[in-house]
């Protein structure tokens, strides 16, 4: 839960006067809380997300490299994690927020602790 | 050198070893604090690549291995509760507690669920006006702005049926308790890059001159590992102890601003307890009396709840530093991953289930890694 997953802000909103997003990792896309970054991003820019909340910003290219190396160190089962319970909250209630289904990794089973 | 085939840039990697081994004129002791740079580490060998010239004690900074036991029960209890939905990071599902887990509460029909952001608990809640949801908010101060943000937002949308298990702890306190430790063999740190994304490194300068020792603000992909380490050698053998930062590409010195404002209207210093490691005073994050209703603690009255760890998990050993995973006689065979019997072995930023998934434990005991 301490490592940070950069991504792609691909559209942003407020709910209920709380900055939020979507955020696209790899094409996992999920909403995002941008109220600790509102001031420095905008659409397209990348900014690294700990659970759910964007943290700080960074450059593409840092951010494309950093996912890169989050693949092979194979430490994107929170990624995964994420997508499950994502798309699980969007089938729930939700159907209205922007989703895309697929991960980066075709490979490997999900992460026991995620499954319902 | 046989891992650092398996880098992204080993021409790199193998110019900072090169230089680390050229530097160092005698065998240093360094910790990393972050449970994630502890996984690198291991996974990478790089403890064993650098063996000569520094012993790595990897730190307690596994949030899910030191969160204590008496809250993993009081979580364990909330979640056989029938009008509760217990909502928690996937992390923290299999960490034993005195009887069981949470997946086994789970499999006995706990409403327990797994939640990626501690919001997806509060829209829970206000999606079952008629259940209770608390929300596990564990974690260092990576994950200590979401939680405060979702408590935040409860009163501001006035969602009574929710509240948090807080067990939050902080770096700085750890990283004192354990260099006034008597037997303390830590001469420099790594600081864990995302927590100093938040929290910048202004809590560390003064730690530097009071116990001289170099703290250096690191990532955790391997090369800012060589380079975090390089670089604390380097102000060993000059005599130096300043906080310096390998993780410039992320860290600023005053970290997130807003992140640490709301985290101060939120939460307030408390004493904690760590699991395997007992009480740091000032070394945990409870909620300020304002938001005493989102407070599961008091609202499920769970002060009656109180642990006393088992001994044969020499988890505390481990976490300070004193004990290699592979030297506990449980390690592989009583505790595995499968069947933990502490939480260093659930965790994948746990130091003994990244001993035990890496396989490297054996050249590290054959090597004779410890002094």
């Amino acid at each position: 839960m301490c490592l940070g997953i950069p991504g792609k802000i691909v559209e942003v909103h407020e709910d209920r006067g709380l900055a939020m997003g979507t955020v696209d990792f790899g094409g996992v896309r999920r909403e995002v809380c941008l109220a600790y970054v509102a001031d420095e991003v905008e659409v397209g820019d990348y900014a690294v997300v700990h659970v759910g909340f964007a943290i700080s910003k960074v450059d593409e290219a840092e951010a494309k490299r950093t996912f890169e190396v989050l693949r092979e160190m194979s430490e994107l089962d929170e990624l995964e994690w994420m997508r499950e319970v994502a798309e699980r909250s969007l089938e729930g209630h939700d159907a209205g927020r922007p989703r895309e289904a697929g991960g980066p990794r075709e490979a490997g089973g999900p992460r026991e602790a995620g499954q319902p | 050198m046989k891992y650092l085939s398996e880098y992204r840039d080993p021409e790199l990697a193998r110019s900072l070893v090169d230089r680390i081994r050229e530097r160092a004129t005698r065998r240093w002791v360094l910790m990393e604090v972050c449970g994630g740079q502890t996984h690198t580490i291991v996974r990478q060998g790089i403890n064993e690549v650098l063996r000569e010239s520094v012993e790595m004690i990897h730190g307690p900074g596994c949030p899910v291995c030191v969160t204590p036991l008496e809250q993993i029960d009081r979580a364990l209890h909330l979640a056989t509760r029938s009008d509760v939905i217990f909502t928690s990071f996937g992390d923290m599902l299999r960490v034993p507690g005195s009887e069981c887990d949470l997946l086994q509460i789970k499999a006995r029909g706990g409403d327990v669920r797994v939640i990626y952001s501690p919001l997806d608990a509060l829209d829970l809640a206000r999606n079952n006006p008629d259940r209770e949801v608390v929300f596990f908010a564990v974690g260092f101060e990576t994950t200590a702005p979401a939680n405060a943000m979702a408590v935040w937002r409860a009163r501001e949308l006035g969602v009574a049926n929710f509240s948090v298990l807080v067990s939050h702890v902080t770096v700085p306190p750890a990283i004192v308790a354990i260099l006034q430790a008597p037997d303390n063999r830590v001469q420099g740190f790594l600081a864990a890059g995302h927590v100093c994304t938040v929290m910048g490194w202004t809590e560390y300068e003064p730690l530097t001159g009071l116990y001289g020792v170099p703290i250096v603000v690191t990532g955790f992909e391997p090369v800012d590992i060589l380079e975090g380490i390089y670089m604390a050698v380097c102000q060993l053998e000059e005599g130096r102890a300043e906080v310096e930062n390998q993780y410039v590409r992320s860290v600023r010195r005053e970290g997130n601003r807003p992140a640490q404002e709301l985290i101060e209207r939120v939460f307030k210093l408390v004493d904690r307890q760590w699991r395997g490691i007992g009480e740091i005073p000032a070394s945990g994050l409870g909620l300020r009396s304002e938001f005493a209703a989102f407070d599961a603690e008091l609202k499920f009255e769970l002060g009656f709840i109180t642990a006393t760890e088992p001994l044969e998990c020499r988890a505390g050993e481990v976490l300070r530093g004193q004990l290699k995973p592979f030297e506990c006689p449980e390690f592989g065979g009583r505790c595995t991953p499968e069947n933990p019997l502490g939480a260093p072995m659930v965790s994948s930023e746990g130091a003994c289930a990244a001993y035990f998934n890496y396989g490297r434990y054996e050249a590290a005991a054959a090597g004779g890694s410890r002094t």
